[in-house]
């Protein structure tokens, strides 16, 4: 077994050592990573257990199984009635719930901070010991139909992201929707569900997460009586993904629905993503979406077509570097009215090759520099988010020394680096653009 | 010298579940502004909240959008600074200022470094007592609120709760957006703004909460240079809003395949005498989580639902008690059913001693774990403020809860539970449902 214990290393905010926030980790014998972090200021802890399997590690044909799973993840075990865990919860003043994303699996309950060893029971029985029967396939799968009904059938936003999703990732498993396609869900059964926990829920493809009020030795003895007995998984399947081939033709599409009151253009650009002591790729493109596009006010994009012409009621670009595979980068333009998409997306590709000619903004840089640096501070007020970040930083590949270090990778972006990364936005071969409309809208630009 | 008044009352709160320790100490700054501060010194930056009663509702006849529009527009440019300049500020000291008005409240949300707390103040000062109101921002803005007017229009989430609104308070302020209309927002000027303001941000209707890095001494100071400057009193309060909507179906016919519906009736006020019988209640019923019966008949037992819920909404001139459910277009008559049957057996058959017990030992856990952050206990202070609650009330309020008996359940159960008064508004393309009457 392995112990070591990790202090985030403070960084210093205008010439002041900052704070620093104890984390430690762990991994059991049988292969289970364990991260603490302490905030003691209330009686409060948050378990949380991430699985290393998310939608993209699903099978062709199951789209959806792995949030299907995590539904079901709340019924019977060989200890607990169905639905026994949530109201063990609740009957104990706590909150549970889970979420899925295409790295990723994770559960979790907020509670009482002398309530952990009992949610730490449930949490580990269920594990390894679904015992999942037939009627729950069909009521369950009907409540993910009316989820997806909810999310995506119902909000025309939703499903032309998925569309441009699918069209952005040719080959890799990320352009299939984490909830499923529709016909696919229908049809998930028991076995495809079964499969799935089968292949994936073991000890040595989780971590748990414990923040709040808690002493890490105290968390390392509670998770080696309840989580240290569960057998490991020993052909635990590798996580390479299938591969995206290079793009070689701009891709374009447009969705119109009537739904739609006011038409946009979206582009995405498939982009390198934060790789484990390989950040600084991923931090430059980081830097880049909070020059272009964080900020309505201050932001490239919102200066040159809010301010200064009035062209754009909204404009944003945005990266997240947090995935295992390769992920994307976006821009939007929500143009004005009287101003046509067509017109819109010139103006966005003039504001990027703009940027690039005249450079970064040193003030603007400085001042980005100086959120990252307090936010820092602010992120000890919400120890849930901290474990948040954890959580899905060790299921993308990503370790605590990375996740310390990304703060330091951040400062360190030279201008030049952002300028640099900026290239990557000049080539439309790398790119889905869509433009999203109404069917009034579209017949004016026919007209 | 400045003299400071400071009135300190400490509380020390224990939950029911946990060891909860809040102190709160009543703070009266020189000028006579009062707030509720929370020190907490581990963590170098302050959450500051401010409230002002009546926010939208004080909208005048034709301006519906006048108050949002003005709220939209502080952080637009003040004192010497334009738009840009006031955001490139706010970024540069890594300060974040939020405004945001709802139908009884203006809400100002602060949160500061220690290092820059001064530099970060006066700038917010700049928001609240020196907008500019520059003609380009006022347009930059309402054009942003009109394509929120009619995003709003093709969103059967919003058609559906709005239709239910203007079908139970015709004439009030409650009865349609905060947003306003294509036309009211179109009528709005700035002098209309400024009027607004003066109506909305004054101090007789202030309440303020502040948690973090900072002492007593401090925080009056702060306050009397960020509010001192506003008005002494603003506009006066709406009318009561008299609910006018009787039971039955209204199907707004909409193109979707999953139809949306809201439903509700006359609700009950927060300092009624049976408010926390009816919270409980309300807990066993459609409370969040998993466990409430509408949950349990609606989603876990038939799969007609993600999600079905039902909460008492206490406003300051109104009361209702509302649901929220979304079916598919040809399953959504059956939910409608199940819930309505839900009703019928609670006000029939009331609740179990175990369901009571189980809604009470939730309640008074959850309670202790609100307190978890300067942003969150901020928040929680001023509420308890603007609903004159003590303030040694977080210590008294899980006996409350626990004080509740199942006679007392049964009674607000025939105030409340009235089936026959429900009224479901269907967003949707519904199979076997139509509008009564």
């Amino acid at each position: 077994m392995r112990i070591s214990s990790l202090v985030i290393l403070a960084l210093t905010l205008l010439t002041r050592p900052l704070w620093a926030q104890e984390i430690s980790n762990y991994t059991l014998s049988n292969g289970l990573d364990v991260v603490v972090i302490e905030d003691h200021r209330a009686p409060v802890v948050v378990q949380m257990v991430w699985y290393r399997a998310g939608a993209a590690d699903e099978e062709p044909g199951v789209s959806g199984v792995a949030h299907f799973l995590e539904h079901l993840l709340f019924k019977a075990t060989d200890d607990l009635k169905s639905g026994e865990l949530s109201d063990t919860v609740a009957a104990n003043g706590g909150s549970d719930n889970a979420f899925t994303s295409w790295d990723y699996t994770a559960y979790y309950q907020r509670v009482a901070a002398d309530r952990l060893e009992l949610m730490m029971t449930m949490e580990a029985d269920r594990m390894r010991d679904l015992r999942l029967s037939v009627d729950d396939i069909a009521t369950e799968r009907d409540v993910i139909l009316e989820e997806r009904n909810q999310r995506t059938e119902s909000n025309p936003d939703s499903l032309f992201g998925e569309q441009r999703r699918a069209a952005q990732f040719l080959n890799h498993p990320y352009g299939v929707p984490v909830i499923g396609w529709k016909h696919e869900v229908a049809e998930l059964s028991l076995e495809d569900a079964l499969a799935y926990y089968r292949r994936f829920y073991a000890p040595n493809n989780a971590i748990l997460v414990v923040a709040g009020d808690v002493d890490p030795a105290n968390v390392l003895a509670l998770a080696k009586k309840h989580y240290g007995p569960l057998a490991p998984t020993a052909d635990l399947p590798d996580r390479a993904r299938t591969i995206e081939p290079p793009q070689l033709s701009e891709r374009r599409m447009t969705y119109v629905d009537e739904r739609i009151a006011q038409p946009y253009v979206i582009r995405s650009y498939l982009a390198p993503e934060r790789n484990s002591d390989d950040q600084e790729q991923a931090a430059a493109l980081t830097m880049l979406a909070e020059l272009l596009g964080g900020n309505g006010q201050t932001s490239v994009l919102g200066r040159k077509l809010q301010f200064e012409t009035q062209k754009a009621i909204y404009t944003s670009a945005y990266y997240d570097g947090m995935s295992l595979d390769k992920t994307t980068f976006g821009l939007v333009i929500v143009p004005s009215d009287g101003i046509s998409l067509t017109e819109g997306e010139a103006l966005l590709d003039n504001a990027i090759a703009e940027f690039i000619e005249e450079g970064v903004d040193a003030e603007q840089f400085a001042r980005i520099k100086m959120q990252l640096r307090a936010s820092l501070i602010y992120e000890r007020d919400d120890v849930q988010a901290l474990a948040n970040l954890y959580g899905s930083a060790l299921t993308s590949g990503l370790t605590i020394k990375d996740v310390q270090a990304w703060p330091r990778v951040l400062q360190n972006v030279t201008a030049e680096d952002v300028i640099a990364a900026a290239s990557l936005l000049l080539d439309k071969k790398q790119a889905v653009t869509g433009w999203l409309s109404n069917p009034a809208a579209q017949a004016e630009v026919t007209q | 010298m400045k003299r400071i008044y400071l009135a300190l009352i400490a509380l020390l709160v224990f939950g029911a579940a946990a060891q909860a320790e809040v102190e709160i100490k009543e703070v009266t700054s020189p000028g006579g502004i009062t707030a509720w501060l929370v020190e907490e010194h581990s963590i170098p930056f302050t959450s500051l909240q401010i409230r002002f009663k009546g926010g939208a509702s004080l909208d005048v006849a034709g301006k519906r959008g006048a108050v949002n529009l003005m709220v939209g527009l502080l952080e637009e440019g003040a004192a010497d600074m334009d738009a840009r300049q006031f955001a490139a500020a706010a970024e540069g000291l890594a300060a974040s200022f939020g405004f945001s008005v709802r139908d009884d409240a203006m809400s100002i949300s602060a949160q500061f470094l220690s290092e820059n707390r001064d530099e970060a103040m006066a700038l917010l000062r700049a928001a609240l007592q020196e907008p500019r109101f520059d003609d380009d921002a006022i347009e930059r803005v309402r054009a942003q609120v009109v394509s929120g007017i009619q995003g709003a229009a093709k969103d059967p989430d919003k058609i559906s709760g709005r239709t239910f609104d203007q079908l139970a308070f015709a004439d009030h302020p409650y009865a349609s957006s905060r947003n306003g209309t294509l036309e009211s927002v179109a009528s709005i000027t700035r002098d209309d703004l400024i009027a607004a303001k003066d109506a909305v941000m004054a101090r007789d209707r202030l309440f303020v909460g502040a948690v973090g890095d900072i002492t007593p001494e401090e925080l009056g100071a702060l306050l009397d240079d960020l509010l001192g400057g506003l008005p002494a009193v603003g506009a006066d309060m709406p009318a009561r809003a008299d609910y006018q909507l009787s039971g039955g179906v209204t199907v707004v016919p909409f193109d979707t395949p999953q139809s949306v519906v809201t439903f509700g009736l006359e609700g009950i006020e927060r300092d009624d005498d049976d408010f926390f019988a009816a919270y409980l209640m309300n807990t066993i019923l459609g409370g969040s989580g998993r466990q409430s019966r509408l949950m349990e008949e609606v989603r876990e037992k038939r799969g007609l639902t993600y999600g079905v819920y039902s909460y008492l909404v206490p406003m300051d001139y109104a009361a209702i008690y509302m649901g929220r459910v979304a079916s598919a277009n040809d399953r959504v008559a059956q939910a409608i059913d199940v819930i309505r049957n839900e009703w019928i057996k609670l006000a029939e058959n009331g609740v179990t001693a175990a369901e009571l017990e189980g809604a009470k030992t939730y309640l008074t856990g959850a309670y202790p774990l609100r307190f978890d952050g300067n942003g969150p206990i901020a928040n929680i202070m001023v509420g308890m403020q603007m609903q004159g609650l003590p303030i040694d009330y977080i210590a008294t309020r899980n006996d409350k809860v626990n004080a509740v008996t199942l006679e007392d359940i049964a009674q607000v159960a025939k105030r409340l539970v009235r089936p026959d008064d429900l009224h479901f508004v269907v967003v949707g393309q519904p199979e076997g449902l139509e509008s009564s009457n």
